[in-house]
């Protein structure tokens, strides 16, 4: 069993990974990304750092596999219900002035966010002229937000949040029980496109009223947030929001003053002109 | 050996039955230790306002934002629903990936920060609980060069926490609240 890596050590697999497979973690945050290769360790069962060093070398699929792990997201529906709130009360009515809108999930992880996001636009009658655009670095992580199926056991905290952030439907409307799984009713997802994208590599790729990128940041370290926030500056309609996590903030970015705060306690954000 | 001159850094964990002794120790702290201290509490409802409460009124308890510096003088409280990291650079960093020991916040995954980014600089206190979280971190803790205290188990409302810890290391110190706060204040008025 490996407990724990060295910074040196840390350092040597990035370097492994990123000179025999491009993906490049220099930019994670150390604290974390550590956590993440330790976990996969153990659930691999590797038991030493060597082994671990030599099968990401010659196995391909075994790295696969270990990037998918440590890039796996975990998400809720409606989670933080306030912020959905928010959305549902000031900030669509705004984005209800577009003919097309254009929203950007980025680390959309399996897409519980997405799917809350459709809710709301169809609850406020703009679905059909909302285009979602769901991405993650994660194959894996797409594939599942493409099923659109969610755990079962999880649908009675998702309805309590739903109800939290003022819905006023039946929240089992919205999908399909079928064992222990709740399938998401296909015309919630008939606008939202899934495909893959690399927030450290890839680059800017449309125009957008809403940028949702919670909990991701939480990953990277502050010059890394830096370059992201670019990215999204640029992806961003004039006056476009930028939604972050609870506790991820915009305060450290040499960016910060290109964007306006619209509400401080849930990081909603708007691009200045 | 411990330092002469304090710690750099103080990370407390507890569960069921810490938080009254958590405000007894934040009390007890001199106005003198400028040393950041951690808190991570597996989360009841309204843990925040309790602390508080339990508290005097000129420390205030910070639930930090993700790459916030760790700053002296200040108290921090692992936010609801993350795992709470240090990094070596001295910032938090948020993780809100599984949970661990059915929790998350989870002392574990501090402790073992701490013990990577401060070493022998790093105290770690565990408190009463009723699972085994934070027992291998204080070790880790302690394997680092740091000093782990763990609540005397007939002291502590439930034992199960610190006596995994203790069954962990001899070299996990284990005491009563009033002389974890005595050790405490002792390393910071005795220079």
């Amino acid at each position: 069993m490996v407990e724990d890596i060295s910074n040196t050590e840390l350092q040597e697999l990035i370097y492994i990974i990123q000179h025999q497979y491009g993906y490049d973690f220099n930019d994670y945050a150390k604290a974390s990304l550590k956590r993440r290769f330790v976990r996969f360790m153990s659930h691999a069962g590797v038991t030493t750092l060597v082994e671990f060093k030599v099968r990401l070398q010659t196995d391909p699929a075994f790295f696969r596999k270990m990037v998918e792990y440590i890039t796996v997201n975990v998400t809720e529906m409606f989670r933080d219900p306030g912020f959905y709130k928010l959305l549902r009360e000031e900030i669509l009515p705004r984005l209800a002035t577009y003919p097309i809108i254009k929203i950007w999930h980025a680390g959309c992880a399996t897409g519980e966010e997405v799917y809350s996001m459709a809710i709301l636009l169809q609850e406020a009658g703009l679905l059909e002229r909302s285009r979602l655009y769901a991405t993650d670095m994660n194959a894996a992580n797409l594939e599942k937000a493409n099923a659109g199926i969610v755990p079962m056991k999880w649908m009675k905290d998702y309805t309590h949040n739903y109800i939290q952030s003022g819905g006023r439907h039946d929240f089992s409307d919205y999908y399909t029980a079928r064992y222990d799984s709740a399938i998401i009713h296909p015309s919630l997802r008939k606008n939202i496109i899934f495909f893959q994208h690399n927030l450290v590599t890839d680059q800017v790729f449309n125009e957008f009223q809403l940028i949702c990128c919670r909990n991701v940041f939480i990953y990277f370290n502050r010059a890394l947030q830096e370059k992201v926030v670019s990215l999204f500056y640029d992806s961003l309609a004039t006056r476009g929001y930028l939604a972050l996590g609870m506790k991820e903030t915009l305060l450290f970015s040499k960016e910060k003053k290109k964007f306006e705060v619209v509400n401080g306690p849930y990081k909603i954000f708007r691009r200045k002109l | 050996m411990t330092p002469a001159t304090g710690f750099d850094i103080i990370a407390i964990g507890g569960s069921a039955g810490s938080l009254p002794v958590m405000g007894k120790l934040i009390r007890a702290f001199p106005p003198e230790m400028k040393t950041p201290v951690i808190l991570v509490l597996h989360r009841l409802k309204n843990v925040h306002s309790e602390l508080n409460k339990l508290m005097s009124a000129d420390r205030q308890i910070i639930e930090p934002e993700d790459k916030e510096q760790v700053k002296p003088g200040c108290i921090y409280l692992a936010p609801q629903n993350y795992h709470l990291l240090v990094e070596p650079d001295g910032t938090f960093s948020l993780d809100y990936s599984e949970l661990v020991h059915y929790s998350r916040p989870a002392i574990d995954e501090t402790f073992f920060s701490v013990a990577a980014a401060y070493g022998r600089r790093a105290l770690g206190i565990l408190l009463s609980g009723a699972n085994s979280d934070g027992a291998a971190g204080l070790l880790r803790i302690v394997k680092n060069g740091g000093t782990g205290i763990a609540q005397d188990p007939e002291e502590a409302e439930f034992e199960i926490m610190p006596l995994a810890a203790i069954e962990l290391s001899h070299k996990i110190d284990v005491m009563r609240t009033d002389d974890i706060a005595t050790f405490i204040r002792s390393k910071y008025t005795n220079k």
